[in-house]
């Protein structure tokens, strides 16, 4: 690997330029005409404009994308998180041109992108699945054979969803089978696939992921990260090491998600995603992401191992250049996401020029941003602009220092989340670890009725 | 006849129909309400519904399907009764 184009923008094409110059490999960025004076186009060796403003006519352009790989020599594509970083087409076709995919095997993608062909592959690997429809529902009766066996709540889920989209929750029987008729109408909509399955709801549930690393041949994990705190199914606060999970449960998903790995020959990095219901002191896949994930950052910083750099040579060619019994974690880190949104206006997106944006230094804080002081946040693109990440011996010393980081933090010009994210490190029940999937929306509501009595 | 002008508050990408492919939510010439969705602005992802704001019937688009707004920009006019 030689040269390598990064098929991304923001913060995680900078994040992969980084790791590359590390390890002595040129980089190509790629651009579209609104990002031209962007970081990672700075950052870059070299740089190809792909295309007009708009993602869908330059960053999600296969055959442009195709252009610049074929032009610019290159040997190897990352393609980040996002955009085509899960489109098997692309995959191949980046392979079928000659060059190295950083990722896994475009079957791979397809076989774990689909929501049902996943579980089946996870019930295959002995891993414990919600309780719900054997698979796609065919017709109305099964779905009411299924509701009558798992209860209520249920979910609806589309097959073709992700990243919480296309999930309807039902409460009672006889809203099912007309809210099974909107689920469809919505997937067909959406993703241009009307399939949906159901499965049992789980009301306090954490979000647990567990990061899995496979070379082919092994896999091993790096441990668990949590990321229950979520606004609309958007994760906002993600933690790694000391988690409010038992670590009876916690080394079964662990070992879950290895034996999910390893039976599909899974090549790079994944995350294997779990719900850990509380309540029952269990555990039920949800689905794998095979790509970096925005949040890999924590896990890098407990275990001490760069992921991106790791993906980079088990795409190479290399085993993976650790063993199980070599990764221990230590302390804990957090990370918090730094979106251009207004948290007083309804999240409301805050595109802009950044007049200011000083960023917070010190012993165990990493930026990683996409931009700079003078950057101009386009309307186009994802509001994240930079994350925080902070590593302390514990939880608590952890919490503080993130704290401490965002009293640094200086951005003017547009509105980030910071103060929002702030807000909610300072609550009781974060400080606690009584926070579930649901726990924030319930909490931001809870507030704005207590502000507004 | 008064005219009404519909403008999106936010800058984005405008489209006239809910997803590619799929029809417009109105065409020219339609009666719409107040509260009829005359498109959506897209900004970092997220959907916003642009309501005709007025009763009356969409005389004309002033901007193109995937066209790109700046704020206040008009998207389309109504004729009022």
């Amino acid at each position: 690997m030689q040269k390598l184009l990064i098929a991304n923008r923001g913060e995680i094409a900078v994040r992969i330029i980084r790791a590359a110059r590390e390890l002595d490999i040129t980089t190509v960025a790629i651009y579209s005409e609104a990002d031209e004076h962007a970081e990672h186009v700075r950052l870059a060796d070299e740089a190809v404009c792909v295309g007009p403003a708009q993602a869908t006519a330059s960053y999600l352009n296969i055959s442009n994308v195709l252009a610049a790989i074929e032009s610019s020599g290159a040997d190897a594509v990352h393609p980040g998180y996002g955009f085509m970083s899960e489109n098997a087409d692309f995959a191949q076709a980046v392979v079928d041109a000659g060059a190295v995919w950083v990722g896994p095997a475009a079957q791979a993608i397809r076989d774990m992108g689909d929501k049902v062909s996943a579980r089946r592959s996870a019930k295959a690997a002995d891993v414990n699945t919600v309780p719900g429809s054997a698979g796609e529902l065919t017709d109305p009766d099964e779905a009411v054979a299924v509701a009558a066996d798992i209860g209520f709540p249920l979910a609806i889920k589309a097959s073709a969803g992700g990243g919480g989209r296309g999930i309807r929750i039902v409460e009672q029987e006889s809203d099912l089978i007309g809210a099974i008729k909107t689920a469809k109408a919505e997937a067909r909509a959406a993703f241009g696939n009307d399939a949906v399955y159901i499965e049992r709801f789980i009301p306090r549930a954490r979000h647990i992921e567990v990061q899995v690393f496979g070379d082919g041949v092994r896999a091993v994990h790096l441990g668990m990260r949590d990321c229950s705190v979520q606004r609309r199914r958007q994760k906002v606060v993600e933690e790694a090491g000391q988690l409010f999970v038992t670590p009876e449960v916690g080394q079964r998903m662990c070992d879950a998600a290895v034996r999910l790995a390893e039976a599909v020959q899974y090549q790079g990095a994944g995350t294997v995603e779990f719900l850990y219901d509380e309540q029952r002191n269990d555990y039920y896949f949800l689905e794998m992401n095979t790509r970096i994930q925005v949040e890999h950052p924590v896990t890098e910083m407990v275990f001490g191992e760069d992921l991106v750099a790791e993906q980079l040579r088990v795409a190479a060619g290399q085993p993976l250049s650790f063993v199980q019994e070599s990764l221990v974690p230590r302390g804990h880190a957090i990370e918090i996401r730094l979106n251009a949104e207004n948290a007083d206006m309804n999240f409301l997106p805050s595109p802009g020029t950044l007049e200011k944006f000083a960023l917070p230094g010190g012993p165990f804080v990493r930026l990683d941003s996409g931009v700079v002081t003078g950057s101009v946040i386009s309307p186009y693109y994802d509001s994240m602009l930079a994350k925080i990440i902070v590593w302390g011996a514990t939880r608590d010393l952890a919490v503080a220092r993130m704290l401490r980081a965002l009293g640094e933090l200086d951005v003017q010009g547009i509105v980030t989340t910071a103060p929002f994210v702030e807000t909610i490190l300072r609550s009781p029940d974060f400080a606690s670890g009584a926070f579930h999937t649901t726990w924030l929306e319930k909490w931001m509501a809870d507030r704005a009725e207590a502000g507004a009595a | 006849m008064a005219q009404h002008n519909v403008a999106s508050p936010l800058p984005g990408v405008f489209y006239r129909s809910p997803a590619p492919g799929e029809p417009a939510f109105l065409n020219e010439g339609d009666p719409v309400t107040a509260d009829t969705t005359i498109g959506l602005v897209e900004i970092m992802k997220q959907f916003s519904e642009v309501k005709a704001g007025a009763s009356g019937t969409l005389a004309s688009f002033a901007v193109d399907d995937g066209a790109t707004l700046a704020p206040g920009d008009v998207v389309a006019t109504v004729d009022t009764e």
